[in-house]
């Protein structure tokens, strides 16, 4: 009875107790909450409460309820392209200055562009996360490419056709195809919106450019050619990533969390270490051979809630969980890269992570996706038009997705 | 439920067996309606009876039900998104104008009236089939076999939409393995990649979950069917096509039109299998979708009610076709006795 009467609307608050609305993971989070708690000295105590397990079912129950101005946020993890959203409303507590000098140094430029709105700090920076390029050694080695150099996407779709391999790439109809045209775009040197900061109305999108229709160009031929494999159309992260631990892996975009995936399917006993050593990784494909590539950028940042009890107290915790050593362990224990890049330092990363120092260089030059407090709109709407990957026409789908998306933008159509 | 009791003592109270059949042709007909316009006192004090029971609830339903929905209609006039409360403003039936002028609305509907029509009519006879191997079981294995039926009624939706879903899924799924000796399945069959069969295993696994919903109310309806009249039957040369067309499905009439009235219902909302499976990839878009997608995801509550009200008129039209035009009587469901 004691628990149903205090689920009812959030937990009940004890005065220095803090909610932290955390995403689903290793427990990492938790453990983090409890050691700030302990190390407080009794100031404050942090209890984790979890959301749902996908980015876009989280922002919908933290938006409606900041919108309904729930004081039991006091801490949240956000997905950064959502924090617009949030930010403009005034749904987040600023963030005082001395807390956003002391948090935000040596955090890699994407991450902070994440964490700001209209010029300002709205958001912590807590970790980031960026794809790389996995493969297999004896696919490429096969197919003759030096992977001590940058490759381009050209390279390895050529690479996967002639070794009658799949590329791992994310072509469902999710946020990972957003991931996958932004990342695809600014890496030619575009942008999905031309300035964020627009209203509904005047928003312009850089979607029909030469930037998005070299981005058409490379979807469509990876669907149109079957390079993805019978399940890419519905291929997200997880899907790519046993597709490509068969027997057709060549090559794929994906996230860190590869990495332990694999290591701990053979430690189960479900994969063989074979596929371990033949795994390589690097910088995420270019567009051209001589334009340095804009690398997907994730993560998590935490923000206070505008009608929280105890702001003060929520952003002393919010230093504590954002902390080069918290950062370090998390890494270590949950495989989510550290923001600061003081924290690569740690000598466990290393060990656990042999890729750390690929991940930290594509963190420096990855790219955010478009900071606009109709994300959800734009990634929606890009969503529908570019899936599936095969029904991608460069010279129609860019100009076509960017009138649809402005014309639901104007409250003229449905999503 | 209670009108079973004034129909037993009309009959009741005919003593002759000859005018008895002629009344129960009758009725069957729907042409004697004079003795049920004067009520007897007896009727009456239960009919006041059954207002006073059913009235508090009705109330709270009312309450409970039609404040939501005034809300809703309220709403739908407004262009008003969630995260930006102060821009809200009036602007009449706009948002219904962008919808029903937009491809979506309608490819949405369509879908949603594709799997409604197709799963009822599947349904229909699968359930009458079990109906039927559940009333003629035997006493002893009767219990058992009504269970396993039910089982999958008992399932959570979302449960069952991702068993159905994995089953199905390219990467884990072991359908595509067990069912490769059939035309048009191998193992690079990506269910969910494309409308036709992505809709297919939607409405398979709607189909697999409640079909025992309408076997069970067929079930109440086969056994209102007096034995005596298919044994009169069989008696006089019906064959078994002849019974089962003349006698039993005329006679539980009532039972399958509410059968089909609760599952259209239910079908033209469906919300879980699609959500899970393709998320309204596709062209699996229904409208229940649509109008969580406007509401909840964009956080549109103007155009989100909108959807919502237009969804609602839909019900209501179905409901408005079956009762009057199909003649569905929700009070006395009583098979034709």
């Amino acid at each position: 009875m004691g628990t149903l009467a205090m689920s009812g609307c959030g937990p009940a608050q004890a005065d220095n107790s803090l909610t932290w609305y955390i995403n689903p993971d290793n427990g990492g989070q938790a453990a983090i909450a409890q050691k700030c708690s302990d190390e407080s000295g009794g100031r404050y105590r942090i209890e984790t409460s979890l959301l749902p397990s996908d980015a876009a079912s989280q922002r919908e129950q933290l938006a409606r309820r900041l919108a309904a101005g729930d004081s039991s946020l006091d801490i949240m993890s956000l997905d950064p392209p959502f924090i617009p959203e949030l930010a403009e409303p005034g749904f987040l507590a600023p963030v005082p200055e001395e807390v956003a000098e002391s948090t935000t140094e040596n955090v890699v430029e994407g991450a902070l562009a994440g964490a700001t709105w209209k010029d300002e700090l709205v958001t912590v920076p807590f970790w980031a996360n960026t794809q790389i390029l996995w493969y297999r050694k004896s696919v490429a080695e096969a197919a003759g490419l030096d992977m001590s150099k940058p490759v381009t996407w050209e390279q390895i779709m050529e690479a996967a056709k002639s070794q009658d391999k799949s590329l791992g790439v994310q072509g469902a109809q999710a946020e990972s195809m957003t991931v996958w045209v932004n990342a695809l775009i600014e890496s030619a040197g575009g942008s999905i919106i031309v300035d964020p900061e627009a209203t509904a109305d005047t928003i312009e999108l850089g979607l029909d450019s030469d930037a998005g229709v070299a981005a058409a160009e490379v979807i469509s031929t990876i669907g149109k050619d079957g390079l993805g494999g019978p399940g890419l159309p519905t291929q997200d992260e997880n899907a790519s990533l046993i597709a490509f631990q068969g027997d057709s892996g060549s090559f794929m975009v994906n996230y860190p969390f590869v990495w332990p995936a694999t290591t701990a399917a053979v430690e189960a006993g479900t994969l063989d270490q074979a596929v371990v050593d033949d795994l390589g990784w690097g910088i995420f494909p270019r567009m051209t051979a001589d334009q340095e590539s804009a690398p997907p950028l994730g993560g998590i940042n935490l923000g206070v809630g505008a009608e929280s009890d105890n702001p003060d107290l929520a952003y002393e915790a919010v230093q504590c969980i954002v902390s080069v050593e918290n950062q370090a362990e998390y890494f270590v224990t949950n495989g989510n890269p550290p923001s600061n890049t003081e924290a690569y330092e740690d000598p466990r990363i290393e060990e656990t992570f042999p890729m750390a120092e690929t991940i930290r260089d594509s963190l420096q030059v990855a790219a955010p996706r478009p900071q606009t407090p109709f994300y959800n709109e734009v990634s929606t709407g890009i969503q529908q038009r570019w899936a599936p990957p095969a029904d991608v026409d460069p010279d129609s789908t860019p100009e076509t997705s960017s009138d649809f998306i402005t014309s639901v933008l104007r409250g003229e159509q449905l999503l | 439920m209670t009108s079973a009791i004034p129909a037993k003592t009309t009959t009741a109270s005919s003593t002759e067996p000859g005018p008895r059949v002629e009344r129960d042709t009758g009725t069957g007909n729907g042409k004697t309606k004079k003795p049920q316009k004067q009520y007897s006192d007896r009727v009456r004090a239960e009919r006041r009876l059954g207002w006073i029971l059913a009235g508090p609830a009705f109330v709270i339903m009312l309450l409970v039900t039609l404040y939501p929905i005034l809300q809703a209609i309220y709403e739908s006039l407004f262009r008003f998104r969630l995260t930006a409360p102060g821009e809200r403003e009036f602007i009449g039936l706009g948002n219904y104008a962008v919808i029903l002028s937009d491809p979506v609305w309608w490819s949405g509907l369509w879908t949603t009236v594709f799997i409604t029509v197709v799963t009822v009519i599947v349904e229909l006879v699968l359930g009458f089939a079990l109906a039927l191997v559940m009333h003629k079981a035997l006493k002893s294995v009767r219990g058992l076999l009504r269970t396993a039926i039910l089982v999958p009624y008992g399932i959570i939706t979302v449960v069952s939409a991702f068993a159905w879903f994995y089953a199905f899924d390219i990467n884990s799924g072991y359908v595509n393995n067990w069912f490769g000796w059939l035309p048009g399945i191998d193992e690079n069959l990506n269910w969910f990649a494309q409308g036709p069969t992505a809709l297919f295993v939607i409405m398979a696994s709607e189909i697999w979950k409640t079909t025992p919903f309408i076997s069970l109310l067929l079930l109440a309806g086969l056994a209102q069917v007096p034995d005596e009249l298919s044994e009169a039957a069989k008696v006089d040369g019906a064959t078994w096509w002849e019974q089962m067309r003349k006698v039993i499905i005329p006679n539980m009439k009532a039972a399958i039109m509410v059968a089909v009235l609760f599952r259209a219902l239910d079908a033209f909302r469906i919300f879980d299998n699609v959500f899970i499976m393709t998320n309204g990839a596709y062209g699996t878009e229904v409208l229940s979708l649509l109008a969580y997608r406007q509401s909840i995801s964009r956080l549109e509550i103007g155009l989100g009610s909108a959807v919502s009200v237009l969804l609602f008129l839909c019900v209501l039209l179905i409901c408005f076709i079956a009762i009057k035009l199909f003649k569905v009587d929700l009070a006395g469901s009583q098979g034709g006795k």
